[in-house]
């Protein structure tokens, strides 16, 4: 059997799917649970292809509630286990995510966004941002890194499963399927060759030791008798959260000190914000770019100075306001204005950014 | 009059007395359990997966490591365990909404694909956690609060037969039997034969068990062992359906 999937480094085109798969195996991922959805379908192939040869286990389950509750069992008896899925699926995994949640199980969850409401496309969009950050019936207590290109698909799918297991909250990769599906460069690793720590897995049940005998039980629940009791827990929750929030949160950001307006996206779109805002600022426009990363727990510190010194954010979504929505709630009580450039479940092009503001600047 | 026996060793005492209701049938059942883990001596090893329903009660019961799950989401939830660790003896208890109704699909095919896990289903007749409405199981006439004039089969169906249907789908090497807590030295017996199984990696174990819920039943002590040993048998037929090695299906014992 191989040792390592990867050796040094490696110069690669290849799909997003093909590479979240080749990062699974780079962060040791021991065992994928999953349900044939599209766009996420090729997560699965390449996985049960080269998962055999490194000891890596796979389970087809009968739907997605099965494949986010069996990637909790995987978890619990101390695996670094995940799934992948996309749109509908990512509404019934919305479910074992909150069991996730109460009980701080690090599951990663790959999510490649398709076209919703309902079953609409299977090819792209970003509509899956208010389900995947605020999903299930909590408080959102989830960390979801959002990607825009092949090189952080990888990179950030390897970070998922340390977060994951360092401060125990389930963690979402969210992709989409422009990512999914296409070809790209970049350069695939063994983290551990660029000094990258792989945090281990650790057992929450099946311990060493007879329970009750060498060891208390290790016994787990989600319900709770009376409000207090649950008050009590989630508070110790909301503080750990809090406490990890500055520590993860990621963003991405230039030309904004001196900009009028900010063009503010994630994921795929961010590249076309990106190539705009480099092009109206050759063109004299004071214009800056800006992208949260983490879009759950989002960068609050850095969005609320900036929505303290810009008059304007441009916030450009393949989704009718959800990323908006987000910006709006950590900037409440900033003069910026926020307007919308919203395409739902469809892509937006550089030239769109370009015309857009130069339309908004006038 | 006999002594009051010991309780199993595997049980968490400090949890005691249990928090079901004054003649549930869960106690009884649980105490098979305990007393089938600790004839195996898997208490080491075994995991206790529990429902949500009046199951979710037994998730502190034993000195076993112990998840509750979801509700009908415990098959997943062991499932993907013993996936991940095959040295653990994973056991699913849920009741007969959970397993029959909201979380059927994840019975039926942890039984297809041969699962090497343990799936205890208590059958009560009706869900007892949420007030007494109809469940699968619910007998022809029985009154409950979404049958209120008593379950109509022509608009709702006969009671679900889940250890035949899960006999049906599963092949050689799967164990299912259905018990009673109105026997529950064969229940045990039927327990044990199902650990065993999955210890000895043949493949899905399943055991029903009829039990009681004189809370929602509104039965006195005589009422409800009538319902357990005389009504419910004429449905749910007790003995072992599936037994590895056999030779050939729908073994009985009483
Ligand atoms: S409601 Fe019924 S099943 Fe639930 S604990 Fe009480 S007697 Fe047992």
């Amino acid at each position: 059997m191989a040792d390592k999937p990867i050796e040094g480094e490696k110069r690669v085109f290849m799909t997003g799917n093909e590479v979240v798969a080749w990062a699974a195996l780079a962060a040791k991922a021991e065992i994928m649970y999953g349900y044939p959805i599209t766009p996420q379908n090729e997560i699965m192939h390449y996985w049960t292809r080269m998962a055999p040869k490194f000891g890596r286990e796979f389970l087809q389950t009968e739907d997605e509630l099965s494949a986010g509750f069996t990637t909790a069992g995987g978890v619990l008896a101390g695996r670094k286990a995940f799934t992948a899925t996309a749109g509908p699926g990512n509404t019934l995994m919305q479910e074992p995510m909150s069991m996730a949640e109460a009980m701080r199980l690090p599951v990663v969850v790959v999510v490649q966004q398709r076209g919703g409401p309902s079953t609409a496309t299977v090819i792209y969009s970003q509509q899956e941002v208010t389900m995947t950050t605020m999903g299930g019936n909590g408080e959102g207590l989830r960390v979801v890194y959002s990607t825009a290109t092949h090189q952080e698909l990888f990179d950030y799918t390897i970070k998922a499963f340390n977060t994951a297991w360092k401060y125990r909250f389930p963690t979402f990769v969210l992709g989409d399927g422009y990512q999914a599906k296409m070809r790209e460069s970049l350069t695939i690793y063994d983290p551990e060759a660029r000094g990258v720590t792989l945090l281990p897995a650790e057992a929450y049940l099946g311990k060493p030791g007879t329970p009750g005998v060498d060891r208390p039980p290790a016994q787990y629940r989600n319900t709770y008798n009376v409000e207090e009791e649950l008050y009590e827990v989630l508070q110790g929750y909301f503080k750990d959260y809090e406490k990890m929030a500055p520590e993860i949160a990621e963003f991405d950001a230039f030309d904004t000190e001196d900009a009028d307006l900010v063009v503010i996206s994630h994921g795929v779109v961010s590249r076309a914000a990106k190539g705009a805002v480099k092009e109206l600022r050759a063109a004299g426009y004071k214009v800056g770019y800006f992208r949260p990363i983490t879009l759950r727990p989002l960068p609050v510190k850095e969005l609320r100075a900036l929505g303290g010194r810009t008059k304007q954010f441009l916030v450009a979504e393949s989704a009718n306001g959800q990323l908006a929505r987000l910006l709006k709630e950590a900037a409440y009580g900033c003069p910026v204005e926020m307007l919308p450039m919203y395409k739902p479940g469809v892509g937006i092009t550089t030239e769109e950014v370009v015309a857009r503001v130069k339309e908004i600047a006038g | 009059m006999s002594v009051q026996p010991a309780m199993p060793k595997s049980w968490r005492m400090d949890t005691k007395p249990h928090k079901f209701c004054p003649g549930c049938g869960h106690g009884l059942v649980l105490k098979a359990l305990g007393m089938a883990i600790d004839e195996l001596g898997i208490q080491d090893r075994a995991v206790f997966g529990c429902d949500i329903g009046c199951s979710l009660l037994s998730w502190d019961f034993f000195n076993v490591d112990s998840i509750q799950t979801h509700h009908g989401r415990t098959t997943p939830v062991i499932t993907g365990l013993k996936r991940a660790n095959p040295n653990l003896i994973g056991i699913a208890y849920m009741g007969d909404g959970g397993g029959y109704a909201i979380g059927s699909q994840h019975l039926v095919n942890a039984a297809a694909r041969n699962e090497r896990i343990t799936a205890i289903l208590v059958n009560n007749t009706q869900y007892g956690m949420t007030g007494g409405q109809m469940a699968p199981t619910t007998l022809p006439g029985q009154k409950t609060e979404t049958t209120p004039y008593g379950r109509d089969p022509e608009k709702t169906g006969y009671p679900v037969q889940g250890p035949e249907m899960v006999a049906a789908i599963t092949r050689e090497g799967s164990y299912v039997a259905r018990g009673t807590i109105a026997n529950l030295n064969q229940l045990k017996g039927y327990i044990k034969k199902a650990l065993q199984n999955q210890i000895e990696g043949n493949g899905f174990s399943f055991v029903e068990v009829l039990s009681a819920c004189p809370t929602n039943w509104r039965t006195n002590a005589e009422e409800t062992w009538n319902m357990v040993e005389k009504e419910m048998p004429k449905f749910f037929k007790v003995g072992e359906i599936k037994v590895p090695g056999a030779g050939k299906e729908g073994q009985e014992n009483g």
